[in-house]
């Protein structure tokens, strides 16, 4: 793939829309469109560093219909949702919402999966909510064990001394709690995804 | 102020902030602050579910705002204490109510479930909101028995509570002063933080130990420059990171910071003259004990089991022999 290989310029192209597709997928109202471009947004990301663009430049390929640039680039992934950038945007485009976005399309096209980092990332999302959707409640020692296991063996090492304080300080349970009308919880999600994929 | 309130404690207050949850249970009563618990409630997804899929992360959210609803019988405000869970709720009640389509999604996944929502039925306050503008900061002086003069505290907030804000509850999206002005009102002398509502790495601790790595650094080593004792957090997260990873991090950048973080609600019990083995001290892994030992007089429960000692690392860099019996032939020290 060339990552920033010109998108074809024929009206008949669906990726010139990938901007309204991006907004509509947006819970609320994104105003993604509304982006000026000003850098507002890099400039106050405390780990701009690490992405691979700049949310300012992530919009402007969106605009351009780059849809596979933009959703193999890590910047949705390292974005902390920290919400400065949402605060100081001129235009009050709902920037942290618009990356969740960019994660979920990602995942759906399957397109997170070729740098280690997002990959990492987009797991321990999906271990998180195996978690939830099981237990009702999160399972910090069951999430724990098996993502560090499989991508971070070598940090397991100099972390056994916090695993071991955190388990006999009580902070961390062995076993998960279940809420009681997990079943119900169980429903609404089937539904939710009914209706996620019928959209 | 509510004569009750709807309690959302989020999954961390059962586990990693513990400490949060007992030190709240310590001071709400001497505040009257009556605090009714959601029935069954669930996690909110944290900041995972949401990048996974849409409908099903709001429908998560959803099924808690109903449960609420629900349960209102004389109050419609939810205090949540965890920065994360009080965001999600109050963004998915903000998005609902901003458009009829997601909400329209969520009721339909709702009704799987029996329950139903409408969006702006309920007011979503983070803990600290109710402390400062219900109970108010006369209150707080009032019960103080134990000023907590000459501890220099950084108070921290970190960044869900102060943004987006909604609701526009807070004095300002980066400097707000509720916290300042609460741990002032306990008799500690208050920092002005500059990174106060800077980010504590989030999730990246798990996903991309660098990127949190240094946000962690800058957190610290400006607690640190400013000579601050302790920093004070409303958040589980940032109390998690900074706290359990602060080791990790010193190792990764060769530095040796010992910054304790503690929740303010501990300092408000600790104020209050409660024991500090009832709100949670001793649960941190960077202690605490001997700054508040120093410089108010407390004297902290006996640690909890702490992490073994490590086997010091050996000096010389040879392959490992063993080593000769004490006193045998042989001992003396080879250069």
């Amino acid at each position: 793939m060339t990552p920033h290989a010109e998108p074809s310029l024929d009206p008949t192209n669906p990726n010139l829309r990938f901007l309204e597709e991006v907004s509509a997928a947006t819970a609320g109202v994104s105003r993604l469109e509304m982006c000026i471009q000003c850098g507002t947004c890099g400039g106050s990301c405390p780990p701009a560093a690490d992405m691979d663009h700049t949310p300012r430049m992530l919009f402007a390929m969106i605009r351009a219909g780059m849809r596979e640039a933009a959703l193999r680039s890590n910047t949705p992934w390292i974005c902390v949702s920290c919400y400065h950038c949402v605060v100081r945007c001129p235009q009050d485009v709902h920037i942290a919402d618009v990356m969740y976005t960019l994660k979920s399309m990602a995942i759906r096209a399957g397109l997170y999966k070729d740098k280690a980092a997002t990959e990492t990332a987009a797991d321990f999302s999906q271990t998180f909510v195996d978690m939830v959707e099981k237990y009702g409640r999160s399972f910090e020692f069951g999430l724990a064990t098996r993502h560090y296991l499989k991508h971070f063996p070598l940090r397991l090492p100099g972390m056994a001394p916090m695993g071991f304080g955190m388990l006999s300080k009580k902070r961390m349970d062995f076993t998960p709690r279940r809420i009681e009308n997990i079943d119900q919880l169980k429903a609404i999600l089937a539904r939710a995804k009914e209706v996620e994929a019928a959209a | 102020m509510n004569d009750h309130y709807l309690f959302y404690p989020g999954c961390s207050m059962e586990s990693s902030a513990r400490a949060y949850y007992d030190s709240l249970m310590a001071i709400s009563e001497p505040l009257g602050l009556n605090l009714e618990e959601i029935r069954d409630w669930n996690c909110c997804g944290a900041t995972e579910y949401l990048g996974i899929s849409l409908t099903p992360a709001y429908a998560l959210i959803g099924r808690n705002l109903a449960l609420a609803a629900g349960q209102a019988d004389g109050t419609r405000t939810v205090v949540a204490p965890c920065s994360a869970c009080y965001l999600n709720l109050a963004k998915a009640d903000h998005y609902m109510l901003e458009s009829p389509v997601l909400s329209e999604k969520v009721n339909v996944a709702l009704a799987a479930g029996g329950l139903h929502y409408d969006p702006g039925s309920l007011e979503i306050r983070h803990l600290l909101d109710v402390i400062i503008n219900d109970i108010g900061l006369d209150e707080v002086k009032r019960r103080v028995v134990r000023p907590l003069t000459g501890l220099r505290v950084a108070p921290y907030l970190g960044c869900m509570v102060p943004r987006p804000d909604y609701k526009k509850r807070w004095s300002d999206h980066e400097h707000p002063d509720e916290l300042d002005r609460l741990l002032k009102a306990l008799g500690a002398e208050v920092i002005d933080f500059p990174l106060k509502t800077h980010c504590c790495g989030g999730h990246m601790t798990q996903i991309g130990p660098e990127t949190a790595f240094e946000l962690i650094r800058r957190l610290i080593s400006a607690a640190d420059q400013y000579e601050a004792d302790l920093m004070a957090t409303v958040c589980p997260m940032c109390q998690l990171n900074i706290d359990a990873y602060q080791n990790e991090t010193n190792r990764h950048f060769h530095t040796n910071y010992h910054m304790p973080i503690v929740f303010f609600t501990q300092l408000m019990g600790l104020a209050f003259g409660k024991d500090p083995g009832e709100l949670g001290f001793g649960k941190e892994l960077v202690s605490v004990g001997e700054v508040l030992n120093h410089r108010i007089g407390v004297e902290m429960p006996a640690p909890e089991a702490a992490a073994p000692p490590r086997k010091p690392s050996r000096k010389d860099k040879s392959l490992p022999m063993p080593q000769p019996l004490h006193g045998a032939s042989g001992d003396e020290e080879v250069s």
